[in-house]
């Protein structure tokens, strides 16, 4: 959608909407959602509340399925295929593509087994010991628990606890991982080792994060996407989006009023 | 008012005093209340103490290993002997069935109902019918069961009784299972679905596993009343004073035995009774401190 964004995009794009309507019932929640997500990346979406960033992202790893009533116009592409064709199997979508959420969910099991999860699930046949390891010390938590492998996950820190989870989003060795607001409830300090790690990945994944911070998402992120949300006549609020460049164009020279007034802590 | 009239006040005496009206009705409600707790421990109480006085002393491993003896006199030298073994392992039987049947039964309904048909229609009617079947009188399970099994299989027996404590015992299991897997946090299972599980993978490896202490809550529960229900037995075990394992044969429980035992003239079977009373209710306080014990643990 912007001319700039294009020729950089075309070569290594993972996710592509082409005018994206989401709907739970009747309901439009967002609207005309044409985007490209670049590979190895961290595009960051911004917005004020209820300007449906979550329910985007949650379209691209089509966890919205679990609500019965949602269901959306347009298209979605992640590396060529239809994202919703008819034989795609959400399963296998999930996969490849992580989630990591708001809130920590890591589960009630041991620190260990909350890792192994994922590929326990698809029959992970290598050295367990070896690819828990690594995947905790890809999310910058194997100092905190080498020692406690067999503690519960669910009695660590609140930061921990989330890169617990990012650990478990990586175990299973995606192409992309979503983050939900993931450090909307965590303190200063551990959002800062959150950032950090996100710096780390972006070499082998390719991240997309909604984020309320503004900071995080200058700080982070290389392409930012603004949201918005507009009420029609019956005052149903309809998310679009308003802006889509660099980050630093974003926050620097944005076309836009809103996204003036929105980076810059005047509204939202 | 002005700030001034907050200094002027702040003169009066902070203390309390014991003689204003609303010290004195604190004082005498707190009392009336602790009153009441107690008056409502008496009968528990009581009832602890008359099965304990009376029960205690044919408590021993004979209880256990013998047959219900003859009627004898007090003077009798064989008066203090015999035992309730067969009733002991009979009630261990048909409870063994019903939980058998129930649990799976139970557990597996609580699963569709909170994890597929939560909040349809669908839901709500089999909550009602299950709400409807935990009031049913337990006496009608035991005719359900005698109309169902005993007048099929043309003998009473432990199997009809399994049936009857069964039906007895789903509804409790179903509701305190299906409370255990809705409370469930629904972030956990988007975590699961978000690794890629299906829908079981989600259900067995997850909610499940989380919802195991509260599970085990409702099935031991579920155990300690049906264990202690006399109604749906006599008429379906009805009794046997040898021992006997198979479960189509008519077979004693402890609850059918006080209830036989505990009318009689004889004094040497009133006593059986009254410890056969404290067995059962040692085995339903088991059964709960077991369960309290394990979600304890869990948590």
């Amino acid at each position: 959608m912007t001319p700039n964004l294009e020729s950089a995009l075309q070569t290594d794009t993972v996710f592509r909407t082409d005018n994206l309507d989401i709907y739970y019932g009747s309901f439009k929640a967002v609207r005309d959602v044409t985007m490209e997500i670049p590979k190895n990346a961290i595009t960051a979406f911004i917005g004020p509340s209820g300007c449906g960033k979550s329910t985007v992202i949650r379209c691209f790893n089509r966890l919205n399925d679990l609500i019965k009533s949602f269901h959306i116009d347009g298209k979605i592409f992640y590396k060529g295929q239809d994202l919703y064709a008819s034989d795609v199997d959400p399963v296998e979508v999930r996969r490849q593509i992580g989630m990591v959420f708001q809130k920590p969910n890591p589960f009630p099991k041991s620190i260990y087994d909350n890792i192994a999860f994922g590929p326990r699930l698809l029959g992970y046949k290598g050295d367990m010991d070896e690819l828990v390891e690594r995947s905790i010390k890809s999310a910058a938590l194997w100092d905190d628990v080498k020692d406690k492998l067999k503690s519960l996950g669910t009695d660590l820190s609140g930061g921990q606890q989330q890169r617990l989870c990012i650990a478990r989003a990586i175990a299973v060795q995606p192409d992309v991982i979503l983050m939900d607001e993931p450090c909307a409830a965590l303190d200063p300090i551990s959002t800062l080792k959150v950032e950090d790690l996100l710096q780390e990945l972006k070499e082998n994944y390719t991240i997309v994060i909604v984020t309320h911070n503004m900071q995080q998402a200058s700080r982070s992120s290389d392409y930012t996407a603004f949201f918005n949300v507009q009420a029609n006549e019956k005052g149903q609020r309809t998310g679009y989006i308003v802006e889509y460049d660099r980050t630093e164009v974003i926050f620097q020279s944005p076309k836009h009023k809103a996204t003036q007034e929105y980076v810059s802590g005047r509204f939202g | 008012m002005t700030s001034q009239d907050f200094s002027l006040s702040s003169g009066r005496s902070l203390k309390r005093s014991q003689m204003s009206f609303k010290t004195l009705f604190s004082n005498v409600m707190t009392g009336i209340a602790f009153a009441c707790a107690i008056i409502a421990l008496i009968p528990l109480v009581a009832l602890l103490y008359y099965l304990l006085i009376n029960g205690f002393a044919r408590l021993g491993p004979q209880l256990f290993t013998q047959l219900p003896p003859p009627p004898y006199q007090p003077t009798s030298p064989q008066f203090n002997t015999g035992g309730f073994g067969n009733a002991f392992i009979g009630t261990l039987m048909t409870v063994g069935i019903a939980s058998a049947i129930s649990i799976p039964f139970g557990v597996f309904a609580s699963i569709f109902l909170s994890e597929f048909a939560r909040d349809t229609k669908l839901a709500d009617s089999i909550n009602f019918f299950t709400n409807v079947l935990s009031g049913v009188p337990s006496i009608v399970m035991g005719v359900f069961a005698y109309g169902a099994i005993v007048l099929t299989t043309k003998s009473y027996s432990a199997m009809a009784a399994g049936v009857a404590l069964a039906v007895l015992m789903l509804p409790t299991i179903v509701r305190t299972a299906t409370e255990a897997l809705e409370s469930v946090p629904k972030e956990l299972r988007q975590a699961a679905f978000g690794l890629g599980a299906t829908n079981y993978q989600t259900i067995l490896g997850v909610v499940l596993p989380a919802a195991i202490p509260g599970i085990i809550t409702g099935v031991m529960l579920g155990v300690a009343r049906a264990a202690g229900e006399t109604a749906p037995v006599i008429f379906t075990a009805l009794f046997n004073n040898f021992w006997n394992l198979d479960p189509w044969k008519p077979t004693a429980t402890l609850s059918a035995l006080v209830f036989n035992f505990a009318g009689t003239p004889y004094k040497n079977w009133q006593q059986l009774a009254w410890s056969a009373a404290l067995v059962l209710v040692a085995l339903v306080l088991i059964a709960n401190i077991l369960s309290r014990w394990i979600t304890q643990r869990k948590r």
